[in-house]
């Protein structure tokens, strides 16, 4: 039998699990004030630019998406799987390869800033 | 005496309705799409950002429209059972064991529970909710 | 004098008369403190005794009558007739395994996945005798001793919707044994078990419900021994792959 190369992605997994439960429903509050046309001072473009600009708000920021992505692929492919798709791999390339991609951009798009 | 083994089949599609146990669990694995799909909102947050003041301003426009409320309103109370679902287990993943005795899981619970609401209120705060 | 009547719906297969489960409806009167293995007792003794089942201790400890009850895993022997009163109760043999006949299941998929995880000591060398038996404090038996547990009714398997899924699945109480040893102060066997339970078909089919854990009439907590081989088995993966593994043993 030979060993699985899951825990790759598994890390990715757990760590965007524990990050997302801690920080993501906070996140959406602040969102949904934005969608009802109230931001809060913070979403404000000077002080958002500010936070993203300084390189501790960036590597927060790449982590967080990162990380809820790779978190959401992972646990989708479970999820899927248990909704009766069989098509494994074809749903984990998409599903990891859009994590890739999007840790990419949120890395090129945070430098920028 | 023959055997015949009887192998009772179960729907792949459907095994999740049939019980309340199971139904739950899919519903807490389904939550993870609602935390990707925000994932990608502060992605296209984050190129707005990159590009100016001008499509940041558009992505704040953006955020208000129906699509986005109602994904705001869906996503909001899925996110919050992902994280109290995660929590609730955190101590079966990760037992402390003190001296002969493991810490009881409800102290490793709580304390994910107790840094989880106040670091929620102070990004309240530092945000300027209040 | 009886105090309470049940109806128990019982699921009947005679492989040699039946091409599929049916079910059969019996009415036993019970006693208050009756288990529902009793009122099972009660059918076969009294009522009809071509009943096929398996019990032996009726106390918890041997293991060999869990079956569904209502839906659920458990062991007959623990499941008291009075929570089942003025409804009929569905006994059936155990999901996820074929039906060998009538309530009684093959569990032979489990004996041989319990066999591939090595659950047993494992000693790179074995120490002479003359230097005396292997010690261990309090504190290192309570590392596995929930572990010990298990007696194997598999009621964690009728319960996992992986295994229901992935027949592949190793499985809660089989990769719990690993486990048990794995964190054993005495084992040296980890390398060697993760070849079966760091597979897909080991921890890595586990989605983590926690149903095994939560229909464990032992307590035993599959889904907790799970969770932590999984990190192990991530920080093993990492460290062999960054050359720094301890190597098969």
């Amino acid at each position: 039998m030979a060993k699985s190369n899951k825990p790759l992605v598994w890390g990715l997994f757990a760590a965007g699990g524990t990050l997302t439960a801690f920080v993501t429903p906070v996140l959406v509050y602040v969102t949904l004030m934005a969608a009802y046309g109230d931001p809060p001072a913070a979403l404000d473009y000077e002080n958002i630019q500010a936070f993203a600009a300084n390189w501790l708000g960036k590597l927060a920021l790449f982590v967080v998406i990162s990380l809820s992505l790779w978190f959401a692929a992972h646990r989708l492919r479970t999820a899927l799987h248990g909704l009766g798709l069989r098509a494994d791999t074809a749903i984990a390339v998409a599903g990891y390869g859009i994590s890739a991609v999007g840790t990419v951009l949120a890395a090129y798009y945070l430098v920028q800033i | 005496m023959s055997r015949r083994p009887y192998v009772r089949r179960i729907s792949t599609t459907t095994w999740y309705l049939k019980k309340k146990r199971d139904l739950v669990h899919m519903i807490q694995e389904l939550t993870s799409l609602f935390v990707g799909i925000y994932g990608i909102l502060l992605l296209w947050g984050v190129k707005a950002l990159s590009e100016g003041p001008e499509a940041y301003g558009a992505f704040l426009e953006a955020l208000t429209g129906p699509l986005s409320l109602a994904f705001h309103w869906v996503a909001f109370p899925l996110v919050l059972y992902h994280a109290i679902s995660w929590f609730n287990v955190t101590h079966k993943a990760m037992p402390i064991q003190r001296g002969e005795e493991f810490l009881p899981g409800k102290y490793i619970v709580g304390a994910h529970y107790v840094v989880w609401i106040g670091f929620s209120l102070v990004v309240l705060f530092v945000a300027g909710v209040f | 004098m009886s105090d309470l009547q049940l109806e128990l719906e019982i699921l009947r297969y005679d492989p040699e008369q039946d091409q599929e489960p049916r079910f059969q409806t019996y009415s036993v009167p019970c006693q208050e403190e009756w288990v529902v293995l009793d009122a099972i007792n009660y059918v076969k003794d009294h009522i009809d005794s071509t009943l096929s089942y398996r019990w032996s201790c009726h106390m918890a400890v041997c293991g060999s009558c869990g079956m569904m009850i209502d839906g659920e895993p458990k062991l007959a022997c623990k499941a008291f007739v009075r929570d089942y009163v003025n409804k009929t109760v569905r006994i059936e043999p155990l999901a996820n395994f074929p039906i060998e006949r009538d309530l009684v299941s093959v569990l032979d998929d489990f004996m041989n996945k319990l066999r591939r995880v090595k659950p047993y000591l494992i000693r790179k060398e074995e120490k002479p005798l003359s230097e005396g038996e292997y010690r261990q404090t309090p504190a290192e038996l309570n590392k596995y001793k929930q572990y010990t547990l298990c007696i194997n009714c598999l009621c964690c398997y009728a319960a996992c919707p992986q295994y229901a899924l992935i027949p592949e699945f190793i499985g809660p109480a089989a990769l719990t044994m690993a486990h048990r040893y794995n964190q054993d102060s005495r084992d040296q066997g980890r390398a060697q078990r993760e070849e079966e339970t760091a597979s897909h078909e080991g921890v890595w089919d586990c989605a983590f419900a926690d149903a095994c854990s939560l229909v464990c009439p032992k307590h035993v907590d599959p889904a907790s021994a799970l969770q932590q081989m999984k990190i192990t088995s991530t920080v093993d993966w990492y460290l062999e792959h960054l050359g720094m593994g301890g190597k098969k043993s």
